[in-house]
């Protein structure tokens, strides 16, 4: 601490060799006292029912050195990844580096998307794990308006994809109605039921908002498995027409798009074009959602999540401004549902449970409640991590807990914490995630 | 009580369970003047204020509100967010309630939003990006430069609200209001932990806001040199009843007045009589 005392600047945290050290013995300590019994020794019934016990010193030691150095690790990258606007032991060149990566990270993503199906169009394995982390993407984008922006907690978001992804199915199955007309149809019924549920929550705040959000949810996938005659109940939906090109299927036939371009038939073609329109749908999305801030709506949205009370004083509806959250968030969940039940053919309840609810939610938290680039990070991360960590097979759910823990740990306000202004006169300057406030009622 | 009243306050009751917050308060604010609300701690200002602006539905009486164009609206009818819609009546708080996640700029933008709402077509327009939304979008920046200018803050129209002193912080909050181009304006003590400098800044402003724009002007206040140096009427309460009321000066030397300042706190009763000598 010692350190930097002199340092003038106010909001000066310690951050001194001195105080990671400190730190550093204080955690190998706890280690010590905490793992002494359960790991320094170990106890058994003996052959003769008796207790025997040894001692493994060793591996004490190892565990104690590693929340050493671990503790010292975390307490450094916490300092480098701090909030913004604060001391930091940093150099100066990698300060400039991660905010020239920051600037440029966005449009890179976004060109290296692109070239994807190219660059791996031999990888069907890769070409269908980009589709579901572009799905977890506009989820989350989609989410992140109701959440994000509008500081509404919603833990029923799967509701929407499941009447999108069953209005496509069901519409295209009995009615024989093309992708593209269902498409909008379904985002129109899932922003529907966006505003059904809105009524009823709109005077909820906090939790109360979060468990009522949950139990519709919830009652959205058992109606689904109970209205058998309808939804086929349990058995789900199957043999969903695949996406046409404008019109022209991929497949093997005469009339097929390889046929017609005079190409050879490849199953991967249904996959890049796959890709290319959840990428569009994506896109969309982001760009409505960007719009949408720079919007008197959107700022409405914003204003509510940090102040209801002055929103009211200021002649904003806050009924109606709550419903377009929720009916715009709802929308977007049910584009992305429709496009669900068309990349699988086949969809059940069991695509819908509070598990993809929750996953959606931790990935707009993650990415930084608000943030259209951290949410796409953190959809990447989640899911494409998820999937890296296949070969560890039992650590796998570990290593993502502990990994999520860490996180929250050093960015508690998510991957991009800082909020971008919706309008400036002069200086377009981020505000440190500390003022922003979270809403949630 | 003669001339032109744009608030009139007519016999108003507000109960919480037991408490009677404020017992048939009568009083009438007038077009264009500054009309003060002063009290002792737990008069219940704030709850008549909370009343008028629609936060609380009063238990009984009236509270009108009469437009230029003549036309009257009763208060009490109305709720929450249409108070200032469609009455066109501003309020800012006793703590501070500003967007502070929110630069000074968006904060006085978020407050045209009715406008801009019309302008944007609902938002489908403003989605298209029509040079109709663009031009309304640019009228309101300016009109939020201009009043930012006006409670000098315009070299901070960047910064985040939450980020701005004490005492810009009030000043932006007037701003905000403002910029709904209200009729009346409600001001909850709008001088608290200002230092005296700051405070004269501030009568500045609320002369400049009745003299320039017309707006009538309610303002609770503790700070009596505020109080007697730009209200045009005042009225005092303790208990939720009204003690005295009339120009500054009669408020000042009447007994009643320093008894229950006195009575409350004595460093107010001795701030009112000493204010304005
Ligand atoms: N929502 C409420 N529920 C219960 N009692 C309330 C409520 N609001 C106000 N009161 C009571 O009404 C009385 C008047 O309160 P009010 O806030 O209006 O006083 P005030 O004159 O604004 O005081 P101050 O100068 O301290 O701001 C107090 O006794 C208060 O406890
Ligand atoms: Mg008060």
């Amino acid at each position: 601490m010692s350190a930097n005392s002199a340092r003038p600047s106010p909001a000066a945290q310690p951050s001194g060799s001195a105080f990671i050290l400190k730190k550093a013995l204080i955690s190998a300590l706890v280690a010590l006292v905490l793992f002494s019994l359960m790991i320094g020794v170990r106890t058994e019934a003996g052959p003769q029912g008796g207790l025997i016990y040894w001692t493994r010193f060793g591996d004490l030691a190892a565990l104690v050195g590693a929340v050493f150095g671990g503790s010292i690790i975390v307490e450094l990258l916490r300092q480098w990844w701090g909030p913004v606007d604060k001391d930091s032991i940093v150099p100066k060149p990698v300060q400039s580096a991660i905010s020239f990566a920051g600037r440029w990270l966005a449009p890179a993503l976004l060109v290296f998307a692109f070239l994807v199906p190219v660059i791996f169009y031999n990888q069907r394995y890769i070409l269908d794990l980009s589709i579901l982390v572009l799905t977890y993407v506009m989820l989350g984008w989609g989410l992140n308006v109701v959440v994000g922006l509008a500081g509404l907690l919603d833990l029923g978001y799967v509701a929407f994809y499941a009447v999108g992804a069953y209005s496509y199915a069901l519409l295209a199955t009995n009615f024989g109605l093309s992708f593209w007309v269902c498409l909008p149809l379904a985002g129109i019924l899932a922003a529907f039921w966006g505003v059904l549920l809105g009524f009823p929550v709109l005077r909820l705040r906090g939790d109360y908002l979060a468990i009522v959000t949950l139990a519709f949810g919830e009652i959205i996938r058992l109606v689904i498995i109970n209205w058998q005659s309808l939804t086929g109940g349990p058995n789900g939906v199957s043999g969903i027409p695949r996406p046409t090109m404008f019109g022209i299927p991929l497949t093997p036939g005469d009339d097929g798009l390889a046929a017609r371009l005079g190409i050879e038939f490849s199953p991967t073609h249904r996959l890049v074009f796959l890709f290319y329109l959840i990428l569009a749908m994506a896109l969309l999305t982001n760009w409505v959602t960007i719009r949408l801030r720079r919007l008197p709506i959107g700022r409405a949205w914003e204003a509510l999540r940090e102040d209801e009370v002055a929103c009211r004083a200021l002649g904003i509806n806050t009924t109606t401004t709550k419903l377009t959250a929720f009916a715009t968030g709802a929308m977007f969940g049910g584009f992305a549902g429709a496009f669900f039940a068309t990349r699988q053919g086949f969809i059940s309840p069991e695509s819908f449970t509070f598990q993809e609810s929750a996953l959606v939610l931790a990935i707009v938290v993650l990415g930084g409640m608000g943030s259209q680039l951290g949410v796409a990070l953190a959809a990447l991360a989640m899911i494409g991590g998820f999937e890296l960590f296949r070969g560890f097979d039992q650590y796998r759910m570990l290593v993502f807990g502990i990994a999520m823990v860490l996180l929250m740990i050093w960015r508690p306000r998510g991957l991009i914490g800082h909020r971008a202004p919706t309008v400036f006169l002069e200086r377009n300057q981020a505000i440190s995630s500390d003022l922003v406030k979270e809403g949630h009622g | 009580m003669s001339g032109d009243h744009i608030l009139t306050v007519d016999r108003l009751m507000m109960r919480f369970g037991g408490i009677v917050a404020v017992n048939e308060l009568s009083f009438a604010a007038e077009r264009r003047k500054i009309t003060a609300l002063i009290g002792p701690n737990g008069a219940g200002k704030t709850t008549v204020f909370n009343c008028i602006t629609g936060f609380y539905r009063p238990s009984g009486g009236a509270i009108r509100l009469a437009h230029d164009d003549g036309r009257t609206i009763q208060l009490e009818r109305l709720n929450d967010f249409r108070i200032s819609k469609q009455a066109k009546v501003a309020r800012t708080f006793q703590n501070i309630r500003l967007f502070p996640g929110m630069t000074a700029l968006e904060n006085l933008m978020v407050a045209q939003h009715n406008a801009l709402m019309r302008a944007s077509g609902l938002t489908l327009l403003g989605l298209l990006g029509l040079p109709s939304w663009r031009e309304a979008e640019q009228r309101a920046i300016e009109l939020a430069r201009t009043w930012l200018n006006r409670v000098s803050l315009l070299d901070r129209a960047d910064d985040a609200a939450g980020n701005l002193p004490y005492g810009d912080q009030r000043r932006l909050e007037i701003a905000r209001a403002m910029c709904t181009e209200p009729a009346l304006l409600c001001l909850d003590e709008p001088a608290a932990g200002l230092n005296a400098r700051e405070s004269g800044g501030l009568n500045e402003l609320l002369l400049s806001i009745r003299n320039e724009q017309g707006t009538s002007i309610l303002l609770i206040e503790h700070d009596m040199s505020v109080v007697m140096e730009i209200s045009d009427h005042v009225v005092v309460m303790d208990y939720g009843v009204k003690i005295a009321e009339g120009t500054p000066q009669a408020v000042r030397d009447d007994p009643k007045v320093i008894a229950a300042y006195l009575g409350a706190d004595e460093e107010e009763a001795i701030a009112v009589m000493e204010s304005g000598t």
